[in-house]
């Protein structure tokens, strides 16, 4: 069921060395995450085995097993957004959304993430949501994000 | 009559303070006005407490306008801001801000002046010159002009450039590389985002030169998931130099070649260290390799390999163009050149500033970040990112060279300042450092792999008054066998915050004792 995605790349790209990480990222931008259902078939294609596979897939903290929400909301915990408050950013939307660090809200519609620097460190706390980015955020302006994200869906 | 030049960064921090929709309404107000303006997408200034920072261009010069808001816009364009005219966001000339006119800057020189993706203003702005004169020069000329210039590694090791290139240039091999280290995970610090998203054409000469003088034809350039921006940015920048000639089968018409790609990293703080990186280039976990062999004799897929943070690289074309006396006379003792530090955290003026070696924490802070950003007193500044060793007042005016600091136990390192004020708890600080190296530990060595959790567990009993003495002592002791038993600096370097932690702050850990040199 993944295989013409995967031949897809491999035939633009090469299967050969160090194609396992651009392979990945290539599925889980067009999935959203990595099936586990689709490990044997990375393997076969590049000629290595399914341990190796997991292995990257659970190693790197990008790579998702698990689908996501309708939205992934990511709070920078790092050194200088903590010196501005990032913590408690984070304790408003674990309690706002139900849910702990890495879970997804009962809803479905957030997943909460902490990440470690989102390089916005001049202008600490950062969040990213989906793909934009929001810098020097206040828990009034966290609370007016959630509310959006609540209104669209 | 021409139309005025507006300048509106595209940096992803004046991006994240809502630099688009600043574009969004000087669109739509022009068109409502029947104005003509011409919007140009700069990088940053580096002056991120002003961000976005809008320029125009006139007669006298670029004059700032910031932080500007979308809803700031009408009421720049009533006060006349495309005649350069004052408003309460005025700042007058760039140039003239301070911050900016203080500082020093070598590498950073077109950051905020240019458009990032325009190769006619980067040929503009001294482009191509140190390429241009490397391809007149011989391999040894070019190795030893780097040598020479006293470059030291800037994502932290600081160990000569010149020597790694060499050892490469001198290791025969039918198949060499070079690999840009982008993986900036360390908080604090984000030059090399603003590099690469702002002066893309920078780091590509500086690779290319770096190709030529150690005879490789291929390079990658390993940039952090979380940098989407950076990684649109180099990708556009390495098309267009591709279609222009300065990368590819015949650099600059010389029959020389070299090929560039970027890879996209996926969010392991380990893979900053070079053998992890390798690793992930070639499609494994980043687990870091026992040295040696260095990477400069058997790196990227068993193959010599120059491996160099994004700020070497980038200071190459200058050393190139200028000559490496010329940046060799910036600096103090074995430290050569300029650094760019990266005011974070609780600070007022947060920014980079690009400064000789030599300048010390103090003028940082103040002279430049105007203190803290809650108006409170700074307690803690770290230093040199998650690994670097937190700096007390008493060691303020301690010069920021690579000797001096590592002579008080502290690290320069990629030149990240996070400042932390009164407010923060040295001991809960002490205990991240240990929990983030737990979590990103590579797991390949005892020391980090395991001391990383019991740290965390012992800083738990000491905060808790469960046998305080004997479980300080055992602090001490595991931060010892980590600093001298672990394989990298991941589990090899988390003691410096912990211990500089527990050392100048041992109140936060409900304890009296003297201040002693542990490092």
């Amino acid at each position: 069921m993944f295989q013409t995605l995967i031949k897809d790349f491999t035939e633009m790209h090469g299967a050969g060395n160090g194609t396992l990480l651009p392979l990945l990222h290539h599925m889980q931008e067009k999935i959203g995450h990595i099936p586990a259902a689709s490990v044997a078939d990375i393997a076969e294609e590049l000629n290595v085995s399914r341990a190796e596979v997991h292995g990257v897939i659970t190693y790197y903290h990008f790579f998702r097993s698990e689908p996501t929400g309708k939205h992934v909301l990511q709070i920078c915990r790092a050194e200088s957004c903590q010196a501005c408050g990032s913590e408690e950013l984070l304790q408003l939307a674990e309690q706002k959304l139900g849910c702990k660090s890495h879970q997804t809200s009962p809803s479905g519609l957030v997943t909460l993430e902490s990440v470690y620097c989102l390089g916005l460190c001049a202008t600490s706390p950062a969040i990213q949501v989906d793909e934009k980015l929001h810098a020097r955020v206040s828990a009034v302006q966290l609370k007016k994000i959630l509310g959006e994200l609540e209104s669209s869906s | 009559m021409n139309k005025v030049k507006v300048f509106i960064p595209r940096d992803s921090a004046a991006l994240a303070l809502g630099a688009d929709d600043v574009v969004a309404a000087f669109k739509k107000q022009v068109e409502i006005r029947g104005l003509s303006i011409e919007i140009v997408r700069n990088s940053s200034r580096g002056m991120f407490w002003l961000e976005p920072l809008i320029e125009i261009q006139t007669a006298e010069g670029r004059i700032a306008y910031g932080p500007v808001q979308a809803e700031d816009v009408g009421s720049l364009l009533d006060a006349g801001v495309l005649e350069g005219r004052r408003h309460p966001l005025h700042l007058g000339l760039t140039e003239q801000i301070p911050f900016l006119a203080k500082q020093e800057r070598l590498t950073f020189s077109r950051m905020g002046v240019t458009d990032p993706v325009s190769l006619t203003d980067y040929e503009m702005h001294s482009g191509w010159l140190g390429l241009r004169r490397a391809l007149t020069m011989d391999q040894d000329e070019i190795v030893k002009e780097i040598t020479d210039s006293g470059l030291r590694g800037r994502g932290g090791a600081a160990f000569p450039a010149g020597i790694k290139w060499r050892t490469v240039k001198n290791t025969p091999s039918d198949q060499k590389y070079i690999v840009c280290n982008a993986d900036e995970g360390d908080s604090g610090t984000y030059s090399d985002r603003m590099t690469m998203e702002g002066d893309p054409f920078m780091l590509i000469e500086g690779m290319v030169i770096a190709g030529i003088a150690v005879g490789a034809n291929k390079g990658f350039i390993y940039i952090r998931s979380e940098y989407p921006h950076a990684i649109e940015v180099m990708n556009e920048a390495i098309q267009i130099c591709i279609a222009h000639g300065y990368l590819g089968a015949d650099v600059c018409s010389s029959g020389k070649t070299f090929f560039l790609e970027v890879r996209k990293a996926a969010g392991s703080y380990v893979c900053g260290e070079e053998t992890a990186l390798l690793e992930s280039i070639e499609g494994k976990r980043g687990v870091v390799r026992a040295k040696p062999p260095l990477p400069a004799i058997e790196g990227l897929f068993g193959k010599p390999t120059v491996i160099n943070n994004v700020i070497t690289l980038a200071s190459v074309p200058i050393i190139m163009a200028k000559g490496a006396t010329f940046y060799k006379d910036y600096g103090v003792g074995r430290s050569h050149g300029t650094l760019p530090f990266q005011l974070a955290g609780n600070i007022k003026q947060g920014g980079l500033v690009e400064k000789a070696f030599g300048i010390t924490l103090r003028e940082l802070l103040f002279d430049f970040g105007a203190g803290s950003r809650s108006g409170r007193p700074i307690k803690a500044v770290q230093v040199g990112g998650p690994l670097g060793a937190y700096v007390p007042e008493t060691q303020w005016d301690v010069p920021l060279d690579y000797e001096a600091y590592a002579a008080i136990g502290a690290v320069v390192g990629h030149g990240g300042i996070v400042v932390h004020d009164d407010t923060c708890d040295m001991a809960k600080l002490a205990r991240y450092a240990m929990e983030f190296c737990a979590i990103e530990s590579c797991g390949k060595c005892t020391p980090c792999r395991i001391g990383s959790t019991r740290g965390v567990e012992v800083i738990d009993r000491i905060t808790s008054n469960q046998n305080k003495e004997q479980q300080v002592h055992l602090l001490r002791d595991l931060c010892s066998t980590m600093i001298s038993g672990s394989l990298c600096a991941m589990g090899g370097m988390t003691p410096y915050p912990v211990l500089s932690a527990l050392n100048h702050y041992p109140a936060d850990f409900g304890i009296e004792i003297q201040e002693q040199e542990i490092i």
